[in-house]
């Protein structure tokens, strides 16, 4: 799947903006897709375990309201 | 094109000045500068305001004229820059770039924000529109979020330490405390630093610089009539502004600035100096990490060792290469649009001696660096004492 990808970069986010103030916390990533460019997207989950890191894949999972949202593979 | 000098600078204090307005603010850094360089408003021939976003913030367009005429001016072109943190800046390179070109004898360039009056989540989200809204931004990547990531590619790839980013927290504040001018005159541990609340992580709040308002001004003119007004001008020996992507996922490498670089490089070969002449820089340190990457990215550390540079004290009031004697964004304060003119009326007091008790030794040559979102817009000035 040309969406997957691998974690360039990421950070977990405790002081959201306004609007996603019921989120938090919540990580973000810049993935690298397996079909070329990069993008910014949500990780899903909420334990240290879903958590993702620098290098590791990731896996498309939907995108609701423009945002794509990953979950840790593997 | 002709040389210009800066004659007079003006600034007000930064912080949470809950009493105060924004054209308050503005006015009271243009009556300083203005008197500063012995010029009166009905000499300047055009205004330059630096803001990044009254009409968020406090609801107000049109602010240049709003303020320019409560300043004094007479019927002169007054224009408002954006280029988000970078919007004052901006206004200098845009001010200077008409005296250089022989359009106009004094001019004032300024900024001004007001940011206390809104909560730090809506905060949030007005500076999350120096980003890219359409991508990072609906994704809920805040400027912290988006530093956070800079600082964690960072770290994976030259094995930067969190230590070395609150060495930076810790230097700065060590300085701001020592600047009556200050937001937050408070001096920090290591300790402190490190167990600070986290806001993205890898950063924690002492990360990252402060909401504040407050403005600053600047007066220029070309430099062989620099004299006429004020012995103490300094001469503006390089000024560049460069551009980039506004969204982190867009650039091919986040550890560097290729703007910042690109700046830098431009302003050092009109100068005709190098990174080892500077002896007092204000680097745009919204985030730790930002002054890191600045430090390496204008030359002052190998590719990488701006982290070991911070943690070695080369950076203090002191050191090899002073960086943000003032206390940078991060003590003093970070008023987004007042920030680049006030880098400038920072690095222009260190060249006058006038620094008290921050003064660094030798201070003939200054930098500045004012960078807009998280690398989109760059502006480097570099001075020289008269």
């Amino acid at each position: 799947m040309g969406r997957d990808g691998v974690v360039y970069t990421e950070t977990i986010v405790h002081a959201p903006p306004e609007q996603y103030a019921a989120d938090a916390p919540y990580q973000l990533a810049i993935v690298e897709l397996d079909g070329g460019g990069r993008m910014t997207a949500r990780v899903l989950g909420k334990t240290a375990e879903e958590r993702v890191k620098i290098g590791q894949r990731v896996r498309f999972v939907e995108e609701r309201s423009g945002v794509a949202y990953y979950r840790r593979d593997g | 094109m002709r040389a210009v000098a800066v004659i007079g600078i003006g600034k007000t204090a930064f912080g949470a000045l809950g009493e105060r307005d924004l054209r308050s603010l503005a006015v009271e850094a243009v009556e300083n500068a203005l008197q500063d360089a012995g010029v009166s408003p009905k000499q300047a021939e055009a205004f330059y305001l630096g803001n990044f976003a009254g009409p968020s913030f406090v609801g107000q367009n049109h602010l240049a004229p709003y303020v320019g005429m409560a300043a004094g001016f007479e019927g002169i072109p007054c224009t408002r820059f954006e280029d988000a943190c970078a919007s004052s800046g901006s206004a200098f390179f845009h001010a200077w770039q008409t005296v250089a070109a022989g359009i106009y004898d004094v001019v004032v360039a300024a900024g001004v924000e007001k940011m206390t009056s809104q909560t730090t989540p809506r905060v949030a989200e007005i500076l999350a529109g120096a980003g890219d809204m359409a991508g990072e931004g609906r994704a809920g990547a805040t400027f912290p979020a988006l530093f956070a990531m800079i600082a964690r590619r960072h770290m994976h790839e030259y094995g930067t330490t969190r230590e070395q980013l609150a060495a930076v927290a810790v230097k700065n504040h060590a300085n701001g405390a020592k600047n009556p001018l200050a937001h937050m005159r408070k001096v920090i541990t290591l300790e402190q630093a490190l167990a600070g609340k986290p806001i993205a992580e890898p950063l924690t709040v002492y990360d990252c610089s402060l909401i504040s308002d407050g403005a600053a001004a600047v007066v220029i003119v070309p430099l062989e009539q620099a004299a006429w007004y004020n012995s103490r001008y300094a001469k503006v020996l390089a000024v560049v502004q460069t551009s980039d992507h506004v969204a982190l996922d867009e650039k091919a490498d986040i550890t560097h600035f290729p703007a910042v670089k690109a700046a830098g490089a431009k302003a050092y070969a009109m100068a005709g100096v190098g990174p080892n002449d500077i002896e007092v820089a204000e680097l745009h340190d919204c985030f730790t990490i930002a002054e890191i990457v600045a430090s390496e990215d204008l030359g002052f550390a190998a590719k990488g060792e701006g982290g070991p540079l911070a943690a070695s004290g080369a950076t203090a009031i002191g050191g090899r290469i002073p960086i943000n004697t003032s206390g940078g964004l991060k003590s003093k304060g970070h008023p987004v649009g007042a920030t680049g003119v006030g880098q400038i009326c920072d690095v222009v007091t260190q060249l006058r001696g006038d620094a008290g008790e921050r003064q660094v030794g030798k201070h003939r040559i200054g930098l500045t660096q004012n960078l807009g979102g998280s690398g989109a817009t760059c502006v480097v000035t570099i001075l020289e004492a008269a």
